[in-house]
């Protein structure tokens, strides 16, 4: 339970800097970068350098998932929806112009029913607030359900007519050809605002509750960039998506990856930065209060509730900006490729292992992470097709077929067992509350 | 931090034993502990001479041994039967006799025995509360502020009920805020005060006491 | 005619069947909900281990059922229940149990189950591959048609014999829980640990056996859902996956801790799936002829398409939880 109720001004709040000589951090660190020496020499440049540009990516969406579940409590699992939002809006703004689609008539009409659907909005908006003008609070629920359904049906029609009508003539609309940074920044606005949505309605309920939501949400939005073909091509996904570092073909693979790492690495570290000065200003200290004390903060009059939503918000900003990073960098937009084990539950377990709310630790544990998770899919190929062999020579088992998808399901085996463990030997010091160390 | 330091008390088997005192001296501290619901750190509890401080609470049930606390003292999505039913879980072969002899002390649990408990009023609850406890077939019943919340109309039943299971022999030990009126039906009383007890005497005593009455009887 | 028989087909039985696999499913959820008070992620994968097992089962022994002229999987079933439950509980030992040692948040449990469904997720695939297979071996699968004696109608009333052995079974479920939970005393034990634990545990109930009679039940339920599930449609390993948030949201509908909340909220969840993916034009058809020439009948008069069914339980879920969080039968928000 809490620690904390004699004296909150125990803690060093002094920022990221600790001042005693961090013996076990640079120990790890050491190792770290072993690790990655070690890849690099088993790997090659290219694919290790690839490795850690994803990485970096994750590591933007660890920071994110940190924010939420390490500053405010707030379990996200849907952080898979953000990703997808902030590669689908990196696909739209850097993806060449869709020619054909603009000559045509069919943006005209796409407006059209974009409007009709505001219009609808709207009206099924003020028909809720009809009690105001002395209307009985029962017939106006049953007026505005009406009307929202019937308003539903009309324009729903409308819109799929016309997406129909855009599949067939020009297949998508394309993008707009901008700059790739553009859509990452859209990304981050747009998964931003999505957030704010579902946060305004969900941050109040109750943790488990919260995590079923976002983690409908994700599906939701999964399966929307996924079926609508006029807007994403669908399952025929697009590609490629352009990089706003020369590419392979130009400077050859590892010096391009090399290229987009540092401008990862550059994001990373305004980042970072961004949220220490956070962190140290008013607004910051207001957060820490908020979570090491609610009764009291609630008390002197702090508004934790749009607090809660700033931070929520800001989380789902930077899994947004991280999604977008990486949707470029693998230069294809696949709604299916997004699973929630790939992009939610593997950024959980970033988190926990660095440290919830510690940032540092939140990148170390992505970088430490996603190296295990790379490096366990050759590893487990390679012990299934000795334990394959052996038991073709020793027992005449028949070698299964698919090895490889099979050997892939050893990495969903071992985050699950990573996430089990991790909880059953340290439950108490992952939860936020118990962080004793501030970054 | 230590809530009780230094208490000494006895009750005879068959007697009724009140403890009173100002909030905060710890008299339901002092129960739970007995109940085995709190650690006891140093000292002894002895029932009929046995020791039984940090018994698990079944062991204690079976021991003889019954508790109703003050809050949170019922299954309120099960009906009155039923809540009483779970009294009796550890002997369900007397579970018959039981609920005969509860509802004779409670006459209006029968009446509402196929009622939803959580739907009772407060001086009910508490019967059935108490009747739950009673399922067991205890020897000693700790009660944890039984009349707290009730109207007086209900507070003189409780006590007229607590006496009448009293006599017919099971043990008492109650911790009230109604410090006269538990007091008079008391047969040994204890002012506990900052987790010490000051007096020990029969309740008529205690009440008779001016130094007593002056300074933690109160109301 | 024919429309209201592709009425009965699509959405009578369709929502009965769907209402069906989520109420089964729904009923454990709760359960564990009103015992442990965390909401227990990995249920929709004890789904699929049941399946699994009687997967393996039946492989294992294709014509068991020829001999009473039954589908192996059902002879299967029961075998596969008790596995599943000796799942269950070895599960809450190994990784739950801990946790509530220490005291922890239920989110932590929820997380907790989180890594349990993904190890499940994982080794399950790993063994069946990623595939869809069936159920029926070396047996087949009757589908019966009804064919409506009313003229007109030229399409027949389709069931089939899983979906019969599932209502069967749902029933018998539905009524055994009841009666247990009613008549027992371990069933009355249990609701009385789900009301006031720590009064439960003063009354002499052993907390540690009502945890695990609630995993049983749990564990054995999931495999009839997974099962039957499977048996109608298909094996396959990500079938969970899609069963869980329907399953929570009509566990949240009906109140959660009350398992007969759980079962009618099963069904509500069911068929506001299967009435909103219904495409209502095709029952306007009759009429359309009577229409006047300016009102264009769309084709497809479905609330939403039915790649996007998953937003219906969402829908509801969320709907219930900002506008009546204790549910229909007013369950506790813990």
């Amino acid at each position: 339970m809490n620690t904390n109720s004699n004296n909150p001004h125990r803690r060093d709040d002094t920022g990221a800097t600790v001042s005693t000589f961090p013996a076990r951090e640079l120990t790890l660190l050491a190792l770290l970068a072993m690790a990655v020496a070690g890849v690099y020499l088993a790997m090659g440049a290219a694919y290790s350098t690839r490795m850690l540009v994803e990485a970096a990516c994750y590591a933007i969406l660890a920071l994110g998932l940190t924010i939420q579940w390490g500053y405010a409590g707030q379990f996200n699992a849907g952080v898979m929806g953000f990703v997808a939002l902030g590669g689908f809006a990196a696909m739209s703004f850097s993806v060449p112009v869709n020619e054909a689609f603009w000559a045509s008539s069919l943006p005209g009409e796409l407006g059209l029913v974009l409007i009709y659907i505001l219009g609808a909005g709207l009206i099924v908006f003020a028909a809720s607030r009809l009690d105001r003008l002395g209307l009985p609070r029962t017939l106006r629920t049953v007026v505005t359900v009406l009307l929202a359904l019937v308003l539903y049906m009309v324009v729903i029609s409308q819109f799929r007519e016309v997406t129909e009508r855009i599949e067939d003539q020009v297949e998508f609309v394309g993008g707009l050809g901008l700059p790739t940074w553009t859509g990452w920044i859209v990304g981050g606005l747009l998964a931003g605002v999505i957030g704010y949505f579902i946060g305004h309605v969900c941050l109040g309920l109750r943790s488990d509750y919260l995590a079923i939501a976002t983690l409908g949400i994700a599906e939701i939005i999964k399966a929307f960039l996924k079926n609508s073909d006029w807007l994403t091509r669908g399952t025929a996904t697009v590609s490629p998506l352009p990089w706003p570092v020369p590419g392979p073909a130009e400077v050859g693979f590892t010096l391009s990856r090399a290229l987009y790492l540092s401008i990862t690495a550059v994001i990373i570290a305004v980042i970072f930065l961004l949220l220490h000065r956070a962190y140290n200003a008013p607004w910051g200290r207001m957060i820490r209060a908020i979570r090491d004390n609610e009764e009291s903060s609630a008390a002197m009059g702090k508004d934790i509730n749009r607090r809660r939503l700033e931070i929520f918000v800001l989380g789902c900003i930077l899994m947004g900006i991280g999604g977008a990073v990486l949707g470029s960098f693998n230069g294809i937009f696949d709604p299916q490729g997004y699973l929630p084990l790939n992009h939610t539950f593997l950024v959980l377990v970033m988190v926990i292992l660095g440290g919830p709310g510690n940032n540092l630790g939140t990148i170390f544990g992505a970088v430490a992470v996603y190296i295990i998770w790379i490096m366990s899919e050759p590893l487990a190929l390679y012990v299934m097709e000795l334990a394959a062999h052996v038991g073709q020579a020793n027992f005449d088992w028949e070698m299964p077929t698919n090895l490889e998808s099979r050997a892939l399901q050893a990495r969903v085996f071992v985050i699950g067992l990573l996430i089990t463990v991790v909880l059953r030997f340290a439950p108490k010091g992952l939860l936020p509350e118990k962080v004793k160390h501030h970054d | 931090m230590n809530i009780l330091n230094g208490v000494d008390m006895a009750i005879e088997a068959d007697e009724i034993g009140v403890i009173v005192g100002p909030n905060g001296a710890g008299k339901s501290t002092m129960l739970k502990a007995v109940f085995g619901l709190l650690n006891v750190t140093q000292g002894d509890i002895l029932l009929r001479g046995e020791p039984i401080q940090n018994l698990p609470t079944n062991r204690l049930v079976e021991l003889g041994m019954g508790f109703v606390p003050q809050e949170h003292n019922i299954f309120p999505s099960m009906t009155v039967k039923e809540n009483l039913e779970m009294g009796a879980y550890l002997k369900p072969d007397n579970i018959k006799r039981m609920l005969a002899r509860v509802y004779e002390f409670f006459p209006p649990l029968h009446d509402k025995r196929h009622q939803s408990a959580g739907e009772l009023s407060g001086g009910q609850r508490q019967m059935v509360a108490m009747g739950r406890a009673l399922m067991a077939e205890p020897k000693l019943l700790l009660l944890d502020e039984p009349t707290a919340g009730l109207s007086p109309k209900y507070v003189q039943e409780i006590f007229d009920r607590v006496k009448e299971v009293n006599a017919a022999g099971v043990g008492i030990l109650m911790v009230e805020q109604n410090a006269k009126q538990a007091l008079a039906i008391a047969d040994k009383g204890f002012v506990l005060a900052a987790g010490q007890n000051r007096f020990t005497d029969t309740g008529q005593a205690l009440l008779a006491d001016p130094d007593v009455a002056k300074s933690f009887l109160g109301g | 005619m024919n429309e209201f028989v592709f009425f009965i087909n699509n959405v009578l039985i369709a929502g009965s069947v769907t209402g069906s696999i989520y109420a089964i499913g729904a009923v454990g959820v709760t359960l564990v909900f009103s015992i442990m008070r965390f909401a227990h992620f990995a249920h929709a994968d004890m789904m699929t281990f049941g399946a699994f097992m009687v997967l393996l089962l039946v492989t294992l022994f294709p014509g068991a059922g020829d001999a009473i002229g039954v589908p192996t999987a059902i002879v299967m079933l029961p075998l596969a229940m008790a596995l599943t439950a000796l799942l269950a509980v070895g599960i809450d030992k190994a990784f739950y149990k801990p946790l509530r040692a220490h005291g922890v948040k239920p989110i932590v449990m929820v997380i907790g189950s989180l890594g349990v469904t993904l190890m499940l997720q994982g080794l399950i695939r790993l063994f069946a591959g990623t595939g869809g297979q069936s159920l029926y071996v070396d047996d087949r699968k009757e589908i019966f048609r009804l064919a409506l004696p009313i003229e007109g109608v030229r399409v027949p009333v389709v069931i089939t014999e899983p979906q019969l052995y599932l209502f069967v079974l749902t029933l018998v479920a539905v009524v055994g829980l009841h009666l247990f939970l009613s008549r027992s005393r371990l069933g009355k034990a249990m609701r009385a640990m789900s009301d006031n634990p720590d009064l439960a545990k003063a009354s002499g109930i052993n907390t540690n056996t009502i945890v695990a009679v609630t995993w049983v039940i749990a564990g054995g339920l999931a495999a009839i859902a997974g099962t039957l599930l499977s048996m109608d449609v298909t094996f396959k390993p990500d079938l969970s996956f899609f069963l869980l948030l329907p399953i929570f949201a009509a566990a949240i509908v009906g109140g959660v801790g009350h398992p007969y909340g759980a079962v009618a909220g099963g069904f509500v969840v069911g068929f506001a799936e299967t009435l909103a993916v219904f495409n209502w034009s095709v029952l306007l058809r009759p009429i359309r002829d009577s229409l006047p020439d300016w009102l264009d009948l769309p084709s497809n008069l479905a609330l939403v398409g039915t790649e996007y069914k998953i937003v219906v339980p969402f829908f509801i879920l969320v709907a219930i939880l900002v506008w009546r969080p204790t549910g229909i039968f007013k369950g506790k928000v813990i």
